[in-house]
């Protein structure tokens, strides 16, 4: 490397949930010099998140079906030579002299002693996952309504409960599995309201009926469930929250074909914390600032284009996992392991075991075309918008109502979300609107399909940089190869 | 879908929306067309500046005090959401020699009409109280303006009361057999006007080319840093010496002089980078690195403070640093009023006014031929 005294890796892998583990130990363990990176302290992303070594806890896996699935993925990350670098908020990929990318890192992000970190490589894997997608509904910004993952993750990092009596509200597969895990934790769960009928599957009964894992899944929460006497409600929506200093009562109301709520049918629910998510949002922010190809899904969000490969429309960029496109930890994972030897190939000619590879891509297909179904049957429609008055705050950072977003989409020529940001400065708080990007999308569009579809959020910065660390001279932070065995911020246990 | 009217804009970026302005106003009925929404391209990666302090003496200078003075104007009637702010500017050199060209610079504007305060070093920390200790001096400009560019621009275009016809591209001019200009061709249909007026900006040169003719307007790309949400700590607009030198400058590779102002919703903002790359939006890490060193070099407070965003936007540069502002030598009815660079905000309204004189017939408030879109013609460009 011409600027550095350090060697390049081989790969950079950003996020260390399902999708990076499985593609950072396999391209490793086929010889390759691997950085794998995480804003977090330890490894397994969402859906394996575990409470901190210091919490003391026995059994980490109580909360998980699939620990040793994890638990080998770990062990092999273990066993290899892969630097990790945790406690690292990456901020942007770009791409270096030559063939070299530049991954640009915050380290000590949490603990005060803030240090830029670069690490130079010769192919870049994004599995950066996803986060949820919310919509808002008066009384959303109440204390006590918390997003349906962020309330599962609160549990398996070993930490509280949102209530005693939560109800869980929103769309798509999460919510059973959040309702279960409270519920197994001991809080009164009075009800699951769901806005999609789960029926809507039937249409898609082949990649169901592909994945018999999954439809075994769904059993054994919907089994839970029941146990607990949780009632489910589908076809319905919690379209306001209650209460003075916290929430105390929603009210669910039934949808029509569009999400609008059936007038009459509101009923009053009374709970102490409201755990509500539609879904979630690949997080490709990354990946778009290198100019990566995205599509539509079938629920309206944007995720990468890839190729058989796993490789994005930049050559030598690949993703693996819900940066491709929401599908669960499991595809996650033959993902990942794709992209680790699809690189280890292109790199240094490794040659791949052609029956694992064939086997690897007919249970991604199978896997993808059963999410690509769930998009389908839990896709936010139109009419959602109703639940909304006029004086709900749709941007919550910055404050913006719903009628100021409608005034700048009807009156002052917004058409698309970007504009009503500049507009009414929706989406430009700390949060940079991945909590109302959607909504705000919507609402620009008419709360139709028509208009300008929106476009993917460009967020040059995927993570705030402090502007003393952002100045800091180049060559000052670089993360070389030689320095492998090191691992920062050895908070992983 | 035919509709007509005596005049079309073309491009809903704040001097489009100045020219349907001024033109309504002069009795004219105007029909606006963007492909995009309002604001959609240059005005909405704008920091909003209204100034005459990075002016030298000449017909750019003209034209932004009298924008200055109409930019004034348009604060009354239209809402106070434009966040309009006369905050003023305030030039800062970092030694002595510094301080003489600051000097040299302000003397000259003086006499064009430029209100222009020394402030000794001293002084400095009156009028800005978080700035680095150990600058030479700098010079105070009352008359230097902000307002929030988008809003600007889409409550200047619907006071105009001009038809507006949003997210429909013009794909070719129509003219009639001498060649005049009768109305414009988009995706969706037509519309027929006599007089057609270039307001798209950086893309003015490939509206140019649609009607046969050419303008060469090229994008110079700036990146901007916005920070978190701040109390008031920098007042002013704020400016190294450097910055007028670069506004100034012909060169294509990477210059950098921080530019740092704060905003009524909070968020300060650093600028400002020049290249010219293209219509490239890849993330300069570089660009960056240079504002926010920078910026914490003047604002030594800012370097704990995090950036939450940073975009790019492409100033619409033509060689000479001057805008294109008047009719086309060779399509006749075709007007042009575009590559304002970085100065299309402040420059708007006496864009827009010259644009309406010259349509209605009626007097115009400054002579435009420093700005006529004739001096490209002819390999007589510098």
């Amino acid at each position: 490397m011409p600027d550095s005294a350090s060697e390049p890796y081989d790969l950079a892998v950003i996020g260390a949930g399902c999708a990076g583990l499985a593609g950072a130990v396999t391209a490793s363990e086929l010889g390759l010099r691997v950085c794998l990176l995480d804003g977090s302290g330890q490894v397994g992303g969402q859906f394996f998140r575990h409470p901190a070594p210091a919490l003391g806890a026995l059994r980490p896996q109580a909360l998980h079906h699939d620990w040793p699935a994890f638990a080998a993925l770990r062990q092999r990350l273990e066993a290899s030579d892969t630097r990790r670098l945790l406690g690292h908020q990456v901020w942007t990929v770009t791409r270096g002299s030559g063939e070299l990318w530049t991954v640009h890192a915050l380290s000590g992000v949490d603990g005060g002693a803030e240090r830029p970190v670069r690490v130079h490589a010769r192919a870049v894997l994004l599995a950066t996952g996803a986060y949820e997608r919310q919509l808002p509904f008066p009384g959303w910004t109440l204390p006590g309504v918390v997003a349906a993952g962020g309330a599962q993750a609160m549990l398996k990092s070993g930490l509280a409960l949102p209530g005693k009596r939560i109800v869980v509200a929103g769309s798509g597969p999460l919510l059973l599995a959040v309702a279960s895990s409270l519920a197994a934790a001991g809080a009164q769960v009075p009800a699951i309201v769901e806005a999609s009928g789960y029926l809507r599957y039937v249409t898609h009964a082949r990649a169901l009926v592909a994945n018999p894992r999954k439809v075994l899944q769904g059993a054994v929460h919907g089994a839970s469930l029941l146990r607990h006497r949780v009632r489910p409600h589908s076809r319905s929506a919690v379209t306001a929250a209650h209460g003075t200093d916290r929430v105390e009562a929603v009210t669910v109301s039934r949808l029509d074909q569009d999400w609008r709520p059936v007038p009459g049918t509101g009923r009053r629910i009374s709970c102490d914390a409201l755990a509500v998510g539609h879904g979630l949002v690949p997080q490709i922010e990354l990946a778009t600032g290198l100019g990566c190809a995205t599509r539509r899904t079938p629920d309206g969000t944007h995720a990468l284009v890839l190729d058989g490969r796993q490789e994005t429309s930049v050559p030598g960029v690949w993703a693996a996992g819900e940066t491709g496109g929401v599908g669960g930890w499991e595809l996650a994972r033959v993902e990942g392991e794709l992209a680790g030897r699809a690189v280890a190939f292109r790199l240094r000619g490794v040659l791949v075991d052609p029956a694992r590879v064939r086997e690897l891509r007919r249970r991604r297909d199978r896997m993808r075309a059963f999410a690509d179904a769930m998009a389908v049957a839990h896709a936010p429609r139109p009419g959602w918008t109703h639940w909304l008055d006029d004086d709900t705050d749709v941007c919550r950072c910055e404050e913006v109502t719903a009628r100021r977003v409608r005034e700048a989409a009807a009156e002052l020529g917004a058409r698309d979300a970007r504009t009503v940001k500049l507009l009414t400065r929706a989406g430009m708080g700390w949060c940079q609107g991945r909590m109302c990007a959607a909504a705000v999308a919507c609402l620009a569009a008419g709360g139709g399909d028509e208009g300008v579809p929106p476009s993917p959020e460009r967020r040059p910065l995927a993570v705030p940089v402090p502007l003393g660390l952002l100045g800091s001279p180049a060559g000052a932070d670089e993360a070389g190869a030689d320095e492998a065995g090191i691992n920062e911020a050895g908070a992983d246990e | 879908m035919g509709d007509s009217s005596d005049v079309i804009v073309v491009g809903a970026g704040v001097v489009g929306a100045a020219c349907a302005y001024y033109a309504t106003r002069s009795g004219l009925s105007v029909t606006v067309i963007d492909r995009g929404p309002v604001a959609g391209g240059t005005t909405g990666a704008g920091e909003g500046n209204l100034l005459v302090s990075d002016k030298e003496p000449g017909p750019e200078l003209e034209l932004a005090l009298l924008s200055t003075r109409l930019w004034r104007e348009l604060a009354e009637p239209l809402p106070l959401q434009i966040e309009y702010e006369a905050k003023g500017g305030l030039v800062v050199a970092s030694d002595p020699a510094g301080m003489d060209t600051l000097r040299e610079l302000a003397r000259g504007q003086e006499k064009a009409g430029v209100l222009a305060e020394e402030i000794p070093a001293d002084r400095l920390a009156e009028l800005e109280p978080h700035l680095a200790p150990d600058l030479a001096g700098g010079f105070h400009y009352p008359q230097d303006a902000q307002v929030q560019p988008a809003l600007a621009a889409a409550h200047l275009l619907r006071a105009s009361d001009a038809r507006i016809r949003l997210g429909e591209e013009v794909t070719g001019i129509l003219t009639a057999t001498t060649g005049e200009v009768t109305g414009v061709r988009t995706a969706t249909g037509t519309v027929h006007a006599p007089h057609v007026v270039n307001a798209t900006g950086t893309w003015g040169g490939e509206l140019a080319q649609r009607a046969g003719t050419e303008l060469p307007v090229l994008p110079r790309r700036g990146f901007v840093l916005v920070t978190e949400p701040l109390p008031r700590v920098v007042r002013h607009k704020v400016y190294a010496a450097d910055y007028v030198r670069d506004v100034a400058s012909d060169s294509a590779a990477l210059q950098t002089s921080p530019v740092v102002e704060g905003t009524p919703a909070g968020p300060v903002l650093i600028g400002a980078s020049r290249e010219r790359v293209g219509f490239d939006r890849t993330l300069s890490v570089e660009a960056l690195r240079r504002l926010a060193a920078q910026a914490t070099a003047l604002f030594p407070v800012l370097a704990g403070v995090r950036a939450v965003r940073a975009y790019a936007g492409f100033r619409p540069y033509l060689p000479d640093h001057l805008p294109a502002i008047g009719r086309d030598p060779r399509v006749p009815g075709l007007l042009h009023a575009c590559g304002h660079e970085g100065a299309g905000i402040g420059l708007a309204p006496a864009t827009g006014a010259l644009i309406a004189g010259m349509l209605s017939g009626g007097p115009l408030p400054l002579d435009p031929a420093p700005f006529s879109p004739a001096r490209f013609v002819g390999g007589a460009a510098p």
